[in-house]
């Protein structure tokens, strides 16, 4: 990692201006996550007395567990499916405003905001225009046969999360998405539109191919975005039911830890969460790297 | 563009109202509920245009309606969101900000551990350390403080890293004329590094103020106190009515007040925002 | 106002390469010493060990009798202006002039003064509110050369502060700097790989090459009295001829050639002979020959450089466009401007001297 081909000669001053940040992160991050690996490996007595060394058996567990497996593939589905979702249609609203010069930024302006409303708000607002008495959607939804009842229906309610993350990341990877259209070359347009391929050809030949790299960082920050960031979406809405139709494996860390006091196995789940999380940034890292080259 | 084709210019505009006019609807429903009184809504969908209630539910709300539910007031906790968004985001700007001066302009030893202690933050959100984080906090006695509500999520390696990004584009040069000129080290940071830093500034408050207006588990962990309730959990306890009907004329005008101060910083200062957006990401 | 002495001054980096080596020079006050060579020649780095911005590793500099190594660089009394200026951006040009002043205490009304001298001067005054963003090139290389000035130091420390600018600008602000320098009297260490501009500018060059000092000399006895091969090819444009030849008594052999040296030859056997472009001239009558075969002709006007071969090594001639030139020329050279250089390690043999017929340098008005 480089500095600077000069630097100032202090022996003391840069830990001051480190300490701050090191200590938060010290106390903060590191530690509480030093002390969920070690009691992910422990067993606690009821009256938290004492401790003992347990080896691998809350993982075991937890992969003996079908609840926990429903939870991982249900997370799984989750992510991909929010993930596709705004990215798609981030992806079209940015070629369309692409296309226009004038107007762009009048979209542009009404397309980013979603983005400032709050995961506990965005679930709210779309558990509202769902309410099975007073909703707008199930009223629509009847007139087409559909009978919409979140609160009964496990599939509907996932259906109802994912719509509500979704909507609140699709400006996000509109503005990503915009910004790769147009640092697309115009000089690269007009030879394709020489050599006689239309708008849309041009965009499926051209502009998407060199989108390439955006859309694969879009994937991984939407995939982190949908595990991590969409607790309050189903706290504020569906509370993981009905029955645990929408646990989704941060949730779960939640309800079987800080709820259901169960320190050993949401340890192990913390710790394998973790692991998950480290892999999405390093591949995330590992592509900056690659980018920062061209 | 290209060339000119008028039929599919047209579609584009059509398609970018029709899409617009989707990712509006929550909003715009929200709106209007928060007009009418619970009778209306309580006997059927929402009607799409406005109601006559518009001036007594807001009213309810932002002087007495809450405390139905054991909640503050309204503008109390819309008041401590504003708080706790201010002091994360001057926090994670300020301990950032000298990280990334540490980093980039002196030499000493662990430097690079202490990038790496800064980088691994990156792979550890809150939540996935619920439960030992909260332990922490309770020991240092930090729950219900304004401290514990605050202090551990201003550490940041984002911010750190686009500061560092944007001190490196910095030519040396400018660091050895201000030696030659005399500024010490602090000197320098003051009178060179910060104002050059203006804009990555602007654009990081816009992007933290945000953050930290919409969080909602932390708080939720490590206060019990309706005293520290933030809005954002004020929203929870609305809709989570043990017995009775939910009030949703309330609940909606609670979100569309919950909602307006970030929206229009991001509508007021959409470059900062974007660039903000855009910049931290890398 | 203050001399300063560089003495035995080293760079040692870490893995162990050493990009300046065992330097010296005495700079008197007032001096203009110009440090050229190729890049990677340890110019900047010396340069920048006067200045304080890189550690000494071994050696001693000094600037008006204080031992500077172990100083910060705004204690040593001195200015710099960098190639990219280096100018606040944030900053107006008054404030990028007074920071410095301001820094160390100087009274609201001297910074004032000094700011309107150094202004005035260097014909900026209207400039004085605006930010370096909306300035030219010239006018920001004035600025910095005025953030210099306006503190008075005992020496300005310059590192190619033109090559950032337009040939052309250059040229005019070379002059500046150079009028500048004289009017201020201030000791002055120029680094640039510009032969041309140190020729122009210096009292005296040092040219050096990886990381040792190749000659020091004013800018005609480096022309005139090449040290080695590496100066005699790096200063004047088109660069020395050097191709090998022989020495026996008083008698040189260039390939088929044979020239009367008029004296005995300071050396025998094999030597590398530098023969400087402009000394060549068609041959007249009872003068020795060199056959000289015409590949190519550079016009350039007041004169042109033909491009040959004697015997089969390759020498460029500048002639007098008035002098017809055919295929094969015979062309001739004053002995006494012949230069020797060993074949092994490229060092001068004999003295060399600025020849006779070469005017003193024109004195410059103070």
């Amino acid at each position: 990692m480089d500095t600077k081909k000069t630097t100032f000669d202090s022996r003391l001053l840069p830990y001051l201006l480190l300490a701050p940040q090191l200590f938060i992160t010290l106390v903060f991050f590191i530690w509480p996550a030093a002390q969920a690996v070690k009691s992910s490996f422990e067993r606690e007595d009821p009256f938290g007395l004492s401790t003992t060394f347990v080896g691998l058996l809350h993982y075991q567990r937890l992969f003996e567990d079908p609840n926990y497996i429903d939870a991982l593939i249900r997370t799984a589905v989750f992510a991909v499916s929010v993930t596709a979702l705004s990215m798609v249609l981030g992806l079209a609203f940015a070629a369309a405003v692409d296309r226009l010069t004038r107007t762009g930024r009048v979209y542009t302006t009404l397309l980013v905001w979603p983005y400032a409303v709050a995961p506990v708000v965005a679930g709210v607002l779309w558990w509202f225009l769902f309410n099975s008495t007073t909703g707008l959607m199930p009223f629509l939804l009847q007139k087409a046969g559909i009978r919409w009842d979140h609160d009964l229906n496990g599939t509907q309610a996932m259906i109802l999360i994912i719509i509500a993350a979704a909507w609140k990341q699709v400006s996000y990877n509109f503005l990503f998405f915009l910004a790769g259209l147009q640092s697309v070359p115009q000089s690269l347009m007009e030879a394709a539109a020489i050599d006689g391929s239309g708008p849309v050809k041009r965009f499926f030949t051209i502009s998407l191919p060199l989108l390439s790299p955006t859309t694969f960082f879009l994937f991984i920050i939407n995939v982190n975005y949908t595990m991590f960031d969409t607790f309050p979406i189903v706290d504020a809405t569906t509370v993981g039911g009905p029955a645990q139709a929408t646990t989704t494996l941060v949730y779960k860390v939640y309800q079987d830890g800080y709820l259901g006091l169960n320190l050993g196995s949401s340890s192990a789940q913390s710790v394998l969460l973790m692991m998950i999380v480290m892999v999405l940034t390093f591949v995330q890292f590992r592509y900056v790297e690659r980018r920062v080259q061209y | 563009m290209v060339e000119n084709r008028p039929f599919l210019t047209f579609l584009t505009h059509a398609f970018l109202i029709l899409g617009f006019a989707v990712v509006a609807l929550p909003v715009y429903v929200a709106i209007i509920a928060s007009t009418h009184d619970i009778a209306t809504l309580m006997s059927g969908p929402v009607p799409l245009w406005p109601g006559s209630h518009l001036i007594e539910n807001y009213s309810m709300i932002l002087t007495s309606a809450s405390a139905a539910n054991g909640l503050p007031n309204y503008s109390h906790m819309a008041l401590n969101s504003l708080i706790m968004a201010v002091v994360i985001t001057i926090g994670k700007i300020s301990i950032s900000i000298l990280s990334a001066f540490a980093i980039v302009y002196f030499r000493f030893p662990f430097r690079q551990l202490a990038f790496w202690i800064i980088f691994v933050t990156l792979m550890l959100p809150v939540e996935v350390r619920i439960m030992p984080t909260y332990k922490i906090v309770a020991d240092l006695g930090m729950l219900n403080s304004w401290a514990g509500l605050t202090i551990p999520l201003i550490a940041s390696a984002t911010a750190t890293f686009l500061f560092r990004q944007f001190f490196m584009t910095i030519p040396d040069e400018m660091l050895e004329a201000a030696r030659v000129d005399g500024a010490g080290p602090m000197k320098f940071f003051r009178d060179i590094l910060l104002p050059l830093s203006r804009t990555n500034i602007g654009a990081l408050c816009v992007i933290l103020f945000i953050y930290g207006w919409v969080q909602y588990l932390w708080p939720l962990l490590v206060t019990t106190d309706p005293g520290y309730y933030t809005l954002m959990m004020g929203m929870k306890r609305m809709v989570t009515v043990q017995d009775g009907v939910i009030q949703w004329q309330l609940v909606m005008a609670g979100s569309v007040l919950a909602m307006l101060p970030p929206i229009l910083i991001v509508i007021f200062m959409q470059r900062l925002f974007i660039r903000g957006l855009t910049e931290t990401e890398k | 106002m203050a001399g300063i002495k560089i003495a035995g001054v080293s760079k040692v980096y870490a893995g162990g390469v050493k990009a300046v080596n065992s330097v010296s020079i005495d700079i008197a006050d007032g001096e203009f010493i110009v440090l050229v060579g190729p890049s990677g020649c340890g110019k900047s780095t010396l340069l920048r060990m006067v200045a304080g911005l890189e550690a000494i590793s071994d050696g001693e500099v000094s600037i008006g009798g204080r031992v500077v190594n172990r100083m910060e660089p705004a204690e040593r009394d001195i200015a710099m202006v960098f190639q990219n200026y280096a100018l606040y951006p944030h900053m107006t040009v008054y404030q990028n002039l007074a920071y410095g002043l301001k820094n160390r205490g100087t009274p609201k009304a001297e910074i004032d003064a000094r700011v309107a001298e150094a202004a005035r001067m260097l014909e900026i005054t209207q400039y004085l509110e605006r930010k370096p963003r909306a300035l030219s090139g010239g006018q920001r290389q004035r600025v910095a050369m005025g953030r210099a000035i306006v503190r008075k130091p005992a020496a300005f420390l310059f590192d190619e502060p033109l090559s950032n600018l337009d040939a052309k600008l250059r040229v005019s602000m070379r002059g500046e700097i150079k009028r500048l320098q004289r009017r201020l009297g201030t000791t002055s260490i120029y680094v640039t790989h510009d032969q041309l501009e140190a020729m122009t500018l210096a009292d005296r060059l040092v040219v050096l090459n990886g990381g040792r000092i190749e000659q020091i000399g004013s800018p005609l006895e480096v022309y005139h009295a090449p040290a080695s091969t590496f100066v005699a090819s790096f200063i004047g444009s088109p660069a020395m001829n050097l191709v090998s030849g022989e020495l026996h008594g008083n008698r040189l052999a260039i390939g088929p050639a044979v020239i009367e040296l008029g004296a005995e030859a300071p050396a025998s056997g094999p030597v590398t002979v530098g023969i400087r472009a402009e000394d060549l001239h068609p041959a007249r009558e009872g003068e020795a020959v060199l056959p000289f075969a015409v590949d190519y002709v550079e016009e350039l006007g007041a004169q042109r450089l033909v491009h040959g071969q004697v015997g089969d090594q390759m020498l460029t001639v500048a002639l007098s466009p008035e002098i017809a030139i055919g295929e094969q020329l015979s062309l001739a050279i004053d002995p006494a401007r012949l230069h020797f250089f060993a074949v092994d390690g490229g060092k001068r043999i004999g003295k060399g001297s600025v020849p006779a017929g070469v005017a003193a340098p024109v004195v410059q008005p103070v």
